[in-house]
């Protein structure tokens, strides 16, 4: 198991260590700076052993986590935690940074001796530390006996995300679709690979210990659905649309897998407040927002010519927001001249790219860039490697084709039901690496 | 060394002064100053100084001095303070056990306070203190907690368990604590249950026969149950405890994936992994025809493929298993080769893992867009990834045929970048096609060789001298190519050389007539002019093939290769099946099995996949492990005796006549006095020449006259060896000097081989070293030269070689050394790196002196000193040692250390024990005091104990292994 917990700012100095097994020294700390902070070569792998210690090192801004052991510890485990960690500092005092670290330095390690016990992660949830771990400190004395063992049999119980008797005057829940089209394309048009990664954020503001129950357009439900032939037409009038093949989703601990897996239903007690419900993946049948046509010239050694097309594909009346499109140069750039029909384009210098921004557009159009590039003449023997023409945007849809067919809220103890609940559904489709070679 | 570590970072802390409050502080008395404020009346300003303390810690400042304050500050209902102080005590108990002890009544007191939280906060914080007398009181209080009515206290008093064990094993079992842990996985709680597993787990793991976890179809259902209720990291530990179990049955192996399936959906990678981990395991046992068998391997590819969604950690965790995963079971992921396409902005380690699972992946259904995708990469920035990609083009060829020749044209477009790494790439890997598809795409070896001059890098070297050999007949000037690398002969690596030697041998095999001359070059230049046994044995080898039979050398040399495997680093198939049981874990990210990186008795035991059984064939089957896998010995590491074991086994064989009696067999001539029959025997063979050139055969006649010198040299060098060795076992007088040992092997050091030892003689401290010429060639020009080492250690005079040395010959020679040279800390402190320099080149090796050669005589103190010394010394630097099995009085022990200059000031008799009080100088003036307690009234006891205090605490390790070594001499 996890044998020692550092943190170190971007120099390599200490900030946080905390050892939690007896064959990590002092040592360690040092080890981890000079062999891997401090170390001349761009970090080759994310685990490092050294004089058989094992160290796992996540990085966030400037700041190095790592994990230390001599075991053979279970190393998806150990990254899962270090995340879970940055998640949990995070939602105490915001940004990971030096300062913050600092500053709260007692939290963290009052943070580290409750979510990790002999280096096995115990419950990580903000939701329940928050009832117990707070800045006060005070709060001990205060509690009564029975928000003691309220307290904890939320951190150890079954349903350790949620605390009881949560009461909202209005019971509203919001729900987010948020998507990310990641493609690959060749210059020539072809789609090399494509496919969007979702999440199902939910903030959800419920009273009590409400069951719900979450249904989408997955062609797997729909088409069981469909072979039961009652709610076939039901299944189509309240999608409107066919279904979708999801390849592959992870829910959040909240859900119940085993019943995900025999009756494909997703059903939950949810957390208070906001959490990532599911995620997704899919890569059939993907509306792919924004087409790229690059074309490059040569002309001769010292000159490039660049010509890019950009064609928005989907409903006219929809509009994609905070386009921007990156167009890489060689290193040996000296001059740039760009003329584009819509938004602002610049040459940027110490990104060795053109950045191109348009700040909406409608579906079904199409705008252009071409820009000529001087170059120094040089004598390096290597080509230029061409890096992909990169894209962002944001469009109001699911490229992916996913809806929300219903989210059922039931809570039977209080005197609410699902036709009380507000709901809203938003869909957000973003570009993730969305790339043209040229 | 902790001492400079705590002294860098003390350094590092000074000169940090940033606006976060806690980290400044006050250079001068700050440790008084924190003292006063522990001891305020005022609550808030001991909590601000608590944190105080804890931030010097933190940054590694020695802070145990305010001990007593800080466990003064315990008693408190303020919890954040109550949890500062534990902190404090958990880092420092160990250096203060006795007043670790204050602490006990303020534990055992808080495991009985109303409040759970306090109560599993002093349980869990008790078990990291790790002090004997600490951990006495524990017990009950643990015990208690073990069946507290609040799941918390439970869950807390189960990790206890193993923290317990960590310190005291033999008290756990004695107080019964392993039968509650066991009850506590049928708890009602499931984390209660999750955490119970995790300590029996690692408990199980350091016992390896034990039947602790008992696993049976009862238990097996209780975790399954808590597996759906218990929090992610609480899965975690249940699937990686679930791995272990043997299942009796396919059918009991089925009902068990089907209720691991559903955590593939799980959002923590962890879980996901360790979920297949157990269906990996699993699956073995389940009969191939079964329709649910089909169904779980198609449940696998998805949750595996969005594992590379996650954060690039946790990628090249998840790459690192699927590419074991590929290994196993290819069938799982071959529609998914897309996944794997790499992505400009992944990192540099993703994007290698990525390329590799490609190329296990690619068939002859994908291999297009493998390919297009590979000339891609090929272009990229970091030289090792455009280089694996380049190699993978290769590697495409040779998997799949119908791409040799599109894979061919690519690696030729490659070679046209003059990218000088991606040619020399490129040549390796064409070498390889040309092996797979002789005969087909020679055409290219044109353009090949208009690159001959770039190749710097041995491995394309190699190959490239290869292909000239393979193909010498069709290229018209084989011979002067070959001959180009011919001049540099020696500064090249070995590979090259016996590249060479064969390609050379092969075109004169081919074109004898006209390549004679090149060919006796090359045989000379690597019988006699060579050192590398290896080398110098395949040109005797291929010497004597062309003398006695030229025809069989062609068949030898030319015969028709076996054909390359169309995989590449393959993982040996016991060790692949290991890894697969540690699916998720860091043995699967290193592809080592845990025993090559885990010290101890922890993960030695080996996993092996079950075997299938069918649910009839038996019911029960406690060895399933064993016969899976075949017998443990395949893993057993093989043992390569070092270079001078080596030696010795080979003069053992020179020297001793075959104790096999009867026919010596024809090819026995081999072994001693066959070297004489070659070399007579080569002239009458050559008799029946080849080509009838006579001039030939005299060459290759008269060289190997210095054969037998050659052999006989290790034979002297060895034998001097001996006679020093025992040498310096036997000098009887005055100080111990440690024997002889090689510190310079002759492998290492082009032939010269330097043993050495360290003496004090007469207040002069000398290096003796004896250095012996295993090599062909005269060497002269000696010179010595030390690095900066902690004593200052540093040559008095030159080396002393008046005479040069000779082949076979072995000369001693005493360095005087003094210890006035520049000084820097090493690890270990007396170790000591050394340059040798002779005609030939700079040798470096390092080896480590007895510290006991820098006590000086004067190093007796007066017995008042001593005693005020004595007291001055913090306690916290005093060190304690075990001297096992010395059979010796007090007095004769005094004499022995006498004459290493530690000198006894005092002894004292108090119940049976001598107590001697000595003191030793060391020449940069540390003052070392000791005591040494020797047991006189038992006769059977017979170790010794010695205290050791100095102002530096490090060097007593290094005064301890002196006096160890000292006393059993």
């Amino acid at each position: 198991m996890i044998g020692g917990l550092f943190i170190y700012n971007h120099k390599g100095e200490v900030l946080i260590s905390r050892v939690y097994r007896d064959d990590i020294g002092r040592h360690a700390v040092d080890a981890f700076r000079v062999n891997v902070i401090h170390a001349r070569q761009q970090v080759r792998s994310p685990v490092t052993n050294i004089a058989r210690t094992s160290f796992f090192h996540v990085k966030r801004s400037n700041i190095w986590l790592a994990a230390v052991t001599k075991q053979n510890v279970n190393a998806a485990m150990v990254f899962e935690f270090l995340y879970k960690m940055c998640d949990v500092m995070a939602a105490y005092f915001g940004k990971i940074s030096e300062e913050n670290i600092k500053n709260n330095f007692v939290l963290i390690y009052e943070l580290l001796d409750e979510i990790l016990d002999f280096g096995y992660p115990q419950n990580s949830e903000t939701g329940a530390l928050k009832t117990f771990i707070t800045q006060q400190g005070i709060k001990g004395q205060h509690q009564t006996k029975e928000e003691q063992s309220q307290i904890t049999s939320q951190v150890t119980g079954q349903i350790g995300w949620r605390r009881e008797g949560i009461k909202y005057r209005r019971n509203e829940l919001f729900l987010d679709v948020l998507e990310s089209v990641n493609l690959l394309m060749s210059p020539q048009g072809q789609v090399l690979s494509a496919h969007v990664s979702g999440r199902v954020v939910m903030k959800s503001y419920l009273s009590g210990m409400p069951e719900c129950k979450f249904g989408m357009n997955d062609k797997i439900v729909i088409d069981k659905a469909g072979k039961g032939g009652v709610t076939d037409d039901v299944a189509k009038s309240t999608t409107g649309k066919q279904s979708i093949a999801i390849d592959d989703c992870t829910f959040n601990q909240c859900v119940r897998l085993s019943k995900f897996d025999s009756e494909r239903s997703i059903s939950f007690i949810p957390p208070d407040g906001e959490y990532e419900l599911m995620r997704y993946r899919t890569t059939k049948d993907i509306i792919l927002p924004f087409r790229v046509i690059p074309l490059v010239r040569e002309v001769g050694r010292t000159k490039l010519e660049v010509k890019v097309v950009i064609k928005s594909n989907f409903k006219p009346s929809l509009l994609a927001q905070k386009i921007e499109v990156r167009i890489p140069t060689p290193l040996n750039t000296s001059g740039v001249q760009v003329i584009c029909m819509k938004g602002k384009a610049k040459y940027k210098a110490s990104e060795n790219a053109i950045v191109w921004k348009i700040k909406r557009m409608a579906g079904m159009k199409e705008s252009q860039i071409s820009a000529e590039i001087e170059l120094l003449p040089t004598n390096d023997k290597k080509k230029w490697a061409r890096p992909p023409i990169s894209m962002n945007f944001e469009v109001p849809f699911a490229p992916s084709g996913l809806k929300v067919r219903y989210l059922k809220v039931f809570e039977s103890k209080l005197n609410y039901s699902d036709h009380d609940v507000i709901k809203w559904v938003r869909y957000i489709g973003r570009s993730g690496i969305y790339e043209t070679r040229c | 060394m902790e001492w400079a570590n705590q002294l860098c970072e003390n350094r590092q802390f000074g000169s940090k002064m940033t606006d976060s409050k806690y980290f400044t502080t006050t250079k001068k008395g700050e440790i008084f100053e924190l003292k006063a404020e522990l001891n305020s009346d005022k609550k808030e300003k001991k909590k601000e100084a608590v944190k105080k303390v804890i931030a010097s810690m933190t940054v590694g400042k020695d802070v145990s001095a305010l001990f007593p304050d800080v466990v003064n500050c315990m008693q408190t209902d303020n919890l954040e303070l109550k949890k500062l102080v534990y902190l404090y005590l958990m880092n420092y108990a160990k250096s203060q056990p006795d007043m670790a002890i204050m602490a006990v009544n303020t534990f055992v007191k808080d495991c009985e306070d109303p409040n759970p939280l306090i109560r599993a906060l002093a349980v869990r914080t008790m078990g990291c203190i790790r002090v004997d007398k600490i951990t006495e009181y524990l017990c009950e209080p643990l015990r208690k907690c073990l069946k507290d009515e609040d799941p918390y206290v439970r869950k807390t008093a189960a990790v206890c368990v193993a923290k317990l064990h960590d310190i005291n094993a033999q008290l756990v079992e004695d107080q019964g604590f392993l039968d509650t842990l066991k009850d506590l996985i049928s708890d009602s709680n499931p984390m209660v249950v999750a955490n119970a597993v995790a300590a029996l787990s690692e408990i199980a793991e350091s016992h390896p026969n034990s039947n602790l976890l008992d696993l049976n179809p009862q238990s097996i259902n209780k975790l399954l149950t808590a597996l759906n209720e218990c929090t992610e990291w609480g899965q975690i530990f249940i699937l990686d405890c679930l791995a272990n179990y043997a299942p009796r049955d396919d059918r009991e192996s089925q009902s068990i994936c089907e209720r691991v399936t559903p955590r593939l959906s799980h959002a923590n990678s962890a879980v996901v992994l360790s979920a297949v981990k157990v269906l990996m395991k699993f699956m073995e046992m389940l009969p191939k025809d079964l329709d649910y068998y089909g169904t779980l391997l198609k449940k696998l590819a998805p949750p595996l493929v969005t594992l590379l969604s996650a954060e690039p950690e946790l990628q090249y965790v998840a790459l690192r298993n699927i590419n074991l995963i590929v290994q196993k079971r290819p069938e799982i992921l071959k529609h998914e080769m897309k996944v794997f396409f790499v992505k400009y902005n992944d990192p540099i380690y993703v994007k290698l893992e990525k390329l590799d699972i490609m190329i296990r992946l690619a068939s002859q259904a994908n291999i297009a867009q493998v390919l297009a995708e590979l000339k891609e990469y090929a272009t990229e920035v970091d030289v090792d990834f455009v280089r694996k990609a380049v190699r993978a083009i290769g590697r495409c060829a040779i998997k799949v045929e119908q791409s040799a020749e599109r894979c061919v044209s690519t690696l030729l477009d490659l070679i046209q970048t003059k990218v000088n790494y991606v040619v020399q790439e490129a040549i390796v890997v064409i070498k390889d096609i040309f092996r797979k598809y002789p005969n087909k795409y020679e055409s290219v070896i044109a353009t090949l060789c208009e690159n001959l001059d770039s190749l710097d890098e041995p491995e394309a070297r190699a190959a490239m001298i290869w292909i000239v050999g393979e193909y010498a007949e069709r290229i018209d000037n084989a011979d002067e190519l070959l001959e180009s690398f011919l001049e540099g002969f020696h500064d090249e690596s070995t590979q090259v050389q016996l590249q060479l030697l064969t390609a050379i041998v092969k075109l004169f095999l081919k074109k004898p007539t006209e390549t004679q001359e090149l060919v006796q070059q090359v045989l000379s230049l690597a019988t006699q002019d060579s050192d590398n046994p290896d080398l110098r044995d395949r040109g005797y080898i291929y010497w004597r093939l062309l003398s006695t039979d030229p025809v069989a050398a062609k068949e030898v040399v030319l015969a028709e290769k076996p054909l390359i495997s169309e995989e590449t680093d393959l993982i040996e198939p016991t060790l692949l099946e290991e890894l697969i049981c540690h699916i998720g874990t860091l043995a699967s990210v290193y592809h080592k099995p845990p025993s090559a990186f885990v010290e101890g008795s922890r993960g030695v035991m080996h996993k092996r996949l079950p075997a299938r059984t069918g649910s009839g064939e038996s019911t029960e089957s406690p060895d399933v492990g064993t016969i899976a896998g075949g017998s443990g010995t395949e893993t057993a590491p093989s043992i390569i005796p070092s270079q001078g074991d080596l030696l010795g086994d080979l003069l053992n064989l020179d020297l001793a006549p075959p104790t096999t009696t009867g026919p010596p067999p024809p090819t026995s001539g081999m072994q001693m006095g066959g070297m004489d029959l070659l070399g007579g025997g080569l002239d009458s063979l050559l008799g029946g020449d080849i080509g009838g050139s006579a001039a030939m055969g005299a060459g290759f006649g008269a060289v190997p006259a210095v054969m037998p010198a050659s052999l006989n040299a290790p034979m002297g060098g060895g034998l001097g060896d001996l006679f020093d060795l025992g040498g310096g076992v036997g000098m009887p007088l005055g100080a111990y000097i440690p024997p002889k040992t090689v510190w310079l092997p002759a492998m290492k050091a082009k032939g010269l081989e330097i043993s050495g030892t360290f003496a004090r003689r007469a207040g002069v401290i000398q290096m003796e070293l004896t250095l012996t010429n295993k090599a062909m060639s005269v060497m002269t020009d000696f010179a010595i030269q030390f690095n900066r080492n902690s004593f200052g250690l540093a040559p008095a005079g030159p080396l002393q070689v008046l005479s040069p040395l000779s082949p076979n010959q072995t000369i001693e020679v005493s360095l005087p050394l003094s210890t006035v040279g520049p000084v820097m800390k090493m690890e270990p402190l007396n170790n000591l790196q050394v340059a040798v320099k002779n005609n030939i080149d700079v040798f470096y090796f390092s080896c480590q002196y007895p510290i006991s050669m820098l006590f000086v005589e004067d190093g007796k103190m007066e017995r008042q000193v001593f005693l005020a010394t004595w007291k001055d010394i913090p306690n916290e630097n005093e060190s304690q040692f075990q001297i096992k099995d010395c059979h010796l009085n007090s007095d004769a022990a005094s004499n022995k250390l006498q004459a290493s200059n530690i000198f006894t000031i005092a002894k004292r008799t108090v119940e049976g024990q001598d107590m001697l009080y000595m003191s030793i100088k060391l020449s940069n003036g540390i003052w070392v005091l000791a005591e040494l307690r020797v047991q006189t009234g038992n006769p059977n006891y017979t170790d010794l104990e010695i205290s050791v205090k100095c102002r530096a605490p490090e060097v007593s390790q290094c005064v301890f292994q002196c006096c160890e070594a000292v006393l059993k001499n």
